[in-house]
């Protein structure tokens, strides 16, 4: 990694601790949904644990989107985000770099409080793996659609509702994927790595194609 | 027909076009509605209900032509930056989201009695649920943004982004085999569709299809006259206020 990426993700890293403690608040909201949902639908460990792993991706898509509309705000505020367009560096790059700092800093704090959270939900051990492994591999796809929705909505009033209109639908796969790869680890007919392996694919993809996506729509902004 | 891309020759015609299309809409739609009530047999186990079909599957094939030409417009902006295919772009949401809309209602109202439900999570079913929530997100898109040609711009991204799950809808009958039944008129081998039921579902996606491009072309006109309103309220303005100028030179 040349060094002005570095540096981009070390300012990355210092930002996000000096405000609101970096991937902290992620997980304890990602806590406080899922210790609600068993108020919502009843102590019944047995269903729990049957719906657990999805209750874990919802929890966990909600909680990677919580930060992710402020991915471009305050640079587009104070003027860091004109800077990046005009250095040299490309804005791909610079997205891809972001996105890397945002999902380091809070969905992989997600994916370490996962096994913890699916033994409250009466998991088993290896369902809990299923869904840790499942999230590693899938929270990527979430942070690179969601920069998409940050950047089309970077300098909007009220963006970060609609980027979450604009995004959620878009992660339906991902979704389907990491629930069923949840899924198959705790015994199913449909053996791990099938649904494992398009999880991986559709990060790959993401990973590929959305900075471009995300760049074009930061230079959008500037007419 | 590239003269047409100048906005002042398009808007004329549009206004030559816009009746004749208009009229050929309304005639190809009478002979449709006729044929499906009239001439159209009735299923031999849904009865009278496989009449919904003719409004059914024309609004989804609109749902998805929509969006296709929402594609193609949003191409149109990002490369050759033109207000025409700005337009065209946010005319046809609107118009999608209606067909796609139209298609879940009747599908559902088809389900009850056929499948004994009104929704199920069917990949079909879920992937052109999908298709009008990303048809709100747009509409939503171009209502916050207010500067026309920067959220043509973002529009088109998302528009591009989302074109992913066209082939879903398309081949979601053939990867899941969910309860949907899988394509019966465009097909290898030929239509599974008897002749008597294919001619009035045809004239049907014709009527759909002209009644599509009436109402586009209408509103690709209304956008049209909006920006010179909106341009011409900046220029009154600015006339008052010489730092507005600037925005109006755009």
């Amino acid at each position: 990694m040349s060094s002005p990426l570095l540096a981009l993700f070390r300012r990355e890293a210092r930002i996000a601790r000096s405000i609101g403690g970096g991937g902290a608040m992620g997980v304890v909201f990602f806590l406080i949904l899922v210790s609600l949902t068993p108020f919502a639908i009843g102590p019944d460990l047995n269903l729990l644990s049957r719906i657990g792993p999805a209750i874990l991706w919802i929890a966990a898509l909600l909680a990677t989107l919580l930060g992710l509309d402020r991915l471009f705000q305050a640079d587009a505020d104070d003027g860091s985000l004109d800077l990046f367009m005009m250095t040299s560096t490309p804005l791909e790059l610079v997205v891809l770099v972001k996105c890397a700092a945002h999902w380091t800093l809070t969905a992989l704090p997600l994916v370490a409080a996962a096994p913890l959270l699916g033994l409250m939900l009466g998991l088993e051990p290896e369902a809990q793996a299923g869904v840790a492994a499942s999230l590693l591999a899938g929270t990527p796809a979430l942070t690179l659609l969601g920069a998409i929705g940050a950047a089309l909505t970077a300098g909007l009033r009220r963006g970060g509702l609609l980027m979450a209109v604009l995004i959620l639908p878009l992660t339906t796969p991902v979704l389907i994927f990491g629930v069923s790869t949840a899924a198959a680890a705790s015994g199913g007919t449909v053996p791990f790595h099938t649904p494992f392996l398009i999880l991986c694919a559709l990060s790959l993809a993401t990973i590929a194609g959305a900075p471009f996506a995300a760049a074009a729509a930061l230079r959008a902004r500037e007419g | 027909m590239l003269k047409y891309a100048n906005p002042t020759l398009f808007l004329a015609l549009a206004a030559r076009l816009i009746p004749w299309l208009g009229g050929a809409s309304a005639l190809a739609l009478a002979l449709g509605l006729y044929l499906t009530f009239f001439v159209a047999p009735d299923d031999y186990q849904q009865g009278a209900s496989v009449k919904i079909m003719y409004v059914h599957v024309p609004a989804a094939w609109l749902g998805m032509m929509c969006y296709m030409v929402m594609t193609s417009a949003a191409l149109g902006t990002l490369v050759w930056r033109h207000p025409l295919a700005d337009a065209a772009q946010k005319a046809a949401a609107p118009l999608g989201a209606a067909f796609t809309l139209l298609c879940l209602v009747t599908g559902s109202l088809w389900g009850k009695p056929m499948w004994g439900t009104w929704w199920v999570w069917d990949a079909r079913l879920t992937s052109v649920l999908v298709l009008f929530l990303i048809y709100l997100g747009l509409i939503g898109l171009w209502r916050t943004i207010e500067e026309p040609s920067q959220a043509a711009r973002a529009a088109a991204i998302l528009t591009l982004v989302g074109v992913v799950n066209i082939p879903i809808i398309k081949f979601s009958v053939d990867w899941w085999n969910t309860l949907h039944q899988p394509s019966s008129v465009f097909r290898l081998g030929g239509p599974a569709i008897s002749s008597a039921m294919m001619w009035p579902l045809l004239i049907m996606a014709l009527a759909f299809t002209l009644l599509f491009f009436t109402l586009h072309l209408m509103e690709v006109r209304n956008e049209i006259l909006r920006r010179r309103l909106r341009r011409l309220s900046i220029l009154a303005a600015s006339a008052e206020d010489p730092d507005l100028s600037a925005e109006a030179a755009q």
